[in-house]
């Protein structure tokens, strides 16, 4: 998992079965230190409550689908978590 | 399996419900010298490990879901070891 921050949401006009509901966030990826890192991507919302500013921990790949009530859908990254406190040990070196 | 650093944690309080109760570290992944600048990866902790250790990550998700023994769950990166040396 890697962290990102919700920089938007998606509204689909049309979209694949199974998929109807998902909420779809726009994400800025962030390296270790919460930096914005990366280009931005389309995450589906595993949690259904995360919102643009909000850091998030997100899955990429076939777990990406795991996140969703239907897990045989085509996503590749979706938010599996909202991050409450991103704590880096000064000792961790 | 990689080598990674453990650099420090997150917390979660609204997350998939096969987290719940899920220690999450962010570890830094370390090259062929043992030094760190190849990225990082957030791994569920099954064994323990704190900021500074060196740690083995099984990143797979199917050999992940099998060690944390849920079906379904949306994870792929576990810490597995803590490296004491590497010759």
């Amino acid at each position: 998992m890697f962290l990102g921050k919700v920089i938007g949401r998606l509204v689909p006009a049309v979209i694949y079965e199974g998929m109807q509901g998902v909420p779809l966030l726009w994400v800025q990826p962030l390296d270790k230190t919460g930096a914005e890192k990366g280009t931005a991507f389309v995450c589906a919302d595993g949690t259904r409550m995360a919102g643009p500013g909000e850091m998030i921990y997100w899955e990429a790949s076939r777990e990406a689908a795991l996140t969703l009530d239907i897990t045989y859908v085509p996503v590749d990254h979706a938010v599996v978590g909202i991050v409450d406190n991103l704590h880096l040990d000064p000792e961790g070196n | 399996m990689i080598l990674a650093c453990v650099k420090g944690s997150i917390t979660s309080t609204i997350h998939h419900p096969d987290m719940a109760g899920r220690k999450l570290l962010v570890c830094e992944k370390l090259n062929d010298k043992g030094e760190p600048g190849d990225g990082y990866v957030i791994a569920i902790d099954t064994i323990g490990a704190g900021a500074g250790e060196m740690v083995i990550i099984l990143d797979e998700g199917n050999g992940a879901r099998q060690i944390l023994q849920v079906g379904g769950m949306p994870v792929r990166s576990v810490v597995v070891g803590v490296v004491d040396h590497v010759g």
